[in-house]
C-alpha cells in the first residue's frame, strides 16, 4: 500500500524513470572502463603491422588511394584522367592528405 | 535543507504532472531530442573510438616510406635505390616492400597482395603458402589447409596453401590482406628480382626520423618520403574530414531541432499563459514558476540527452555501428567487421551537451519569464 502510495506523486515517478536512465548510463560507463583500457587486443595488431610493415586500415578497399591513403600522392584519384571525376563514394569521404610532399611537388613530382 | 528540498520535490509533482496533461506533444519533443542526440553522439563516439584505434595500431607501422615517384605517379623501387638509401647514417633494417592490388572477379572485391618482413619470423613464408586477412577468408570461405586459388590481371595462376587465417581483432589493418611469399608475389605479378612497391625504414633514433629523411632524399631526391607521423597525420584529418562531413550533414537536423525547440518556445499557448497566470494568482512567486518550468524543460532535455547518448555508445560499441557502417562502406565488397575498443571523449561529449541542452533550456526559460513577470489579471485575460 505505501509502495502505491509512493508512485502516486508525479515525483517518485520521476525518480524511478531518473534512476532507470542513470542505470543504463551507468552501465555503459562501467563497460567503456572495463573495455576501454584492454588495449591487449591491439598487441597481436601491432605486431602485424610491424611484421607486414603495413602502414594503412583496411577500411575502404574500392580504390587504391582510399586503401592506402597514407601511402597515395595527390594525384592518385586522377590517374584514370586529369580531368575525370572521382567516381568512388568513398573518395568524398577521404580527403588527400594535403601536408606531403611538405614542399609541395617540385621538379616532376620529387621533393 | 529539508524544507527546501520538499519544495522541489512538490514543484517536480506538479512539473511532472504539467508534462503528462501534454504528454503527446512532450514524448514527441523528448524522441526528437533522444535522436538528435543519438545520430550526433554516434558520430563523435565513432569519431573519436577509430582515431585512437589508427594511432593505436599504427604505432609500429614503418617510420619512414620512401616511394619512387616519376611524372607525379607512383613508381617502382629498385634494389640499388635500397643500397643507397643503407649509406644513410641513422637508418636501421631498410628493406625493399612487396605490395600491390588484386581485383578479384569471382567475389568482385579488391584484395592487397603483400609480403611479409623477413623480420617477421612468425609470418615466414614457403613457396606456395598463403596468410590471408579475415574478409578475404569470409568471402572465399578459406580455412587453415585449404588452397587459395587467385588469378593476375595477366592471366597467371596462384595456387596457394593457407597457412593461417589472421584474427578477427585485427581486421581493421588485414582484413583484404593476402600474405605470400616474395617468389610467389613476383612470379605473380611478373616483376623482375630488383624491383620493390616501395622501400620501409627503420630509424634507430626516433627524435631523427626527420633528419633521416631529409638525408634520404638528398640521396634519392626522386623519391618521396612518408614518415609515421605523416601516416598519423594523413588518419587525423580523415577521420576528423569524415566526421565534421557527418556532423555538417546532422546541421540540417540540428536546425530543424533548433527551429522546434524556438517555435515551442517563443509561442506560449494560451492555455499555458493563463495556467502561468493563475498560478501567481493563487500566490506563487514569479521563481516558483520559473523553477517549475525548469524542471520541465530539463526533465525533458536531461533525459532526452543521457537516453540519446546511451543509445549512441550502444550502438557503437556493441552494435558496430551499423547506421554508420553503410555510410562508411561506399562501394567496398570487403568491409572489416570489428568490433571498437570504447573509448569515450570528453571534451566533446559536453560540448554536445551544452550545444544542445542550454539552448533548448534557455528556449524554454526566456518567454516563461516574460510572462511569469507580468501582471497576472493581464496575462489571464
Amino acid at each position: 500500500m505505501t509502495r502505491v502510495r509512493a508512485i502516486e506523486r508525479g515525483s517518485s515517478a520521476v525518480f524511478v524513470l531518473a534512476a532507470a536512465l542513470a542505470g543504463g548510463a551507468a552501465l555503459a560507463i562501467a563497460h567503456g572502463v572495463w573495455r576501454g583500457g584492454d588495449t591487449t587486443r591491439f598487441e597481436a595488431t601491432r605486431a602485424l603491422a610491424e611484421g607486414a610493415g603495413l602502414t594503412d586500415l583496411a577500411l575502404f578497399t574500392e580504390a587504391r588511394y582510399a586503401r592506402h591513403p597514407a601511402m597515395a600522392d595527390l594525384h592518385s584519384a586522377f590517374q584514370d584522367g586529369p580531368l575525370s571525376f572521382e567516381h568512388f563514394p568513398s573518395g568524398a569521404l577521404v580527403a588527400p592528405a594535403r601536408d606531403f610532399p611538405a614542399a609541395g611537388l617540385r621538379n616532376g613530382g620529387a621533393r | 535543507m529539508s524544507g527546501w528540498w520538499a519544495r522541489q520535490r512538490y514543484l517536480l509533482d506538479y512539473a511532472s504532472a504539467s508534462l503528462w496533461r501534454r504528454k503527446g506533444r512532450n514524448l514527441v519533443l523528448w524522441a526528437i531530442f533522444a535522436a538528435l542526440v543519438f545520430i550526433l553522439g554516434s558520430v563523435i563516439l565513432f569519431g573519436s573510438a577509430i582515431r585512437r584505434e589508427a594511432a593505436l595500431v599504427l604505432r609500429d607501422a614503418p617510420d619512414v616510406v620512401a616511394q619512387a615517384m616519376r611524372m607525379g605517379r607512383h613508381d617502382m623501387a629498385l634494389a640499388s635505390d635500397i643500397a643507397k638509401l643503407k649509406s644513410v647514417r641513422g637508418a636501421d633494417r631498410i628493406e625493399g616492400r612487396l605490395w600491390g592490388y588484386l581485383y578479384d572477379t569471382s567475389t568482385d572485391a579488391n584484395y592487397t597482395l603483400q609480403t611479409p618482413s623477413a623480420h617477421a619470423p612468425d609470418l615466414a613464408l614457403q613457396k606456395g603458402e598463403a596468410i590471408v586477412g579475415e574478409g578475404v577468408a569470409r568471402l572465399r570461405k578459406l580455412s587453415e589447409g585449404k588452397h587459395l586459388f587467385l588469378v593476375s590481371p595477366a592471366g597467371r595462376l596462384l595456387k596457394a596453401k593457407v597457412k593461417k587465417v589472421l584474427s578477427p581483432e585485427s581486421a581493421l589493418v588485414s582484413s583484404d590482406l593476402v600474405l605470400v611469399s616474395a617468389e610467389d608475389f613476383r612470379a605473380f605479378f611478373e616483376l623482375a628480382p630488383d624491383q620493390f612497391t616501395d622501400i620501409a625504414m627503420r630509424v634507430r633514433n626516433p627524435s631523427e626520423v626527420g633528419t633521416v629523411s631529409g638525408k634520404g632524399a638528398l640521396a634519392l631526391p626522386h623519391y618521396r618520403f612518408i614518415t609515421r607521423a605523416n601516416m598519423a597525420r594523413t588518419y587525423e584529418a580523415l577521420f576528423s574530414w569524415r566526421e565534421g562531413l557527418l556532423l555538417a550533414i546532422a546541421t540540417g537536423a540540428i536546425l530543424a531541432f533548433a527551429i522546434l525547440a524556438f517555435d515551442k518556445a517563443s509561442g506560449l499557448s494560451a492555455q499555458e499563459r493563463r495556467e502561468i497566470g493563475i498560478l501567481k494568482a493563487i500566490g506563487w512567486e514569479t521563481s516558483d514558476i520559473i523553477r517549475m518550468k525548469l524542471w520541465e524543460a530539463g526533465l525533458i532535455s536531461v533525459s532526452a540527452f543521457v537516453a540519446g547518448m546511451t543509445l549512441a555508445y550502444l550502438h557503437v560499441f556493441a552494435m558496430s555501428a551499423p547506421l554508420i557502417e553503410t555510410v562508411l562502406k561506399g562501394w567496398s565488397t570487403l568491409y572489416p567487421r570489428f568490433a571498437l575498443t570504447p573509448h569515450v571523449d570528453a571534451l566533446q561529449v559536453t560540448t554536445l551537451a551544452f550545444l544542445t541542452l542550454l539552448p533548448y533550456i534557455a528556449a524554454v526559460l526566456a518567454p516563461i519569464w516574460r510572462t511569469a513577470s507580468a501582471d497576472p489579471d493581464r496575462v489571464m485575460r
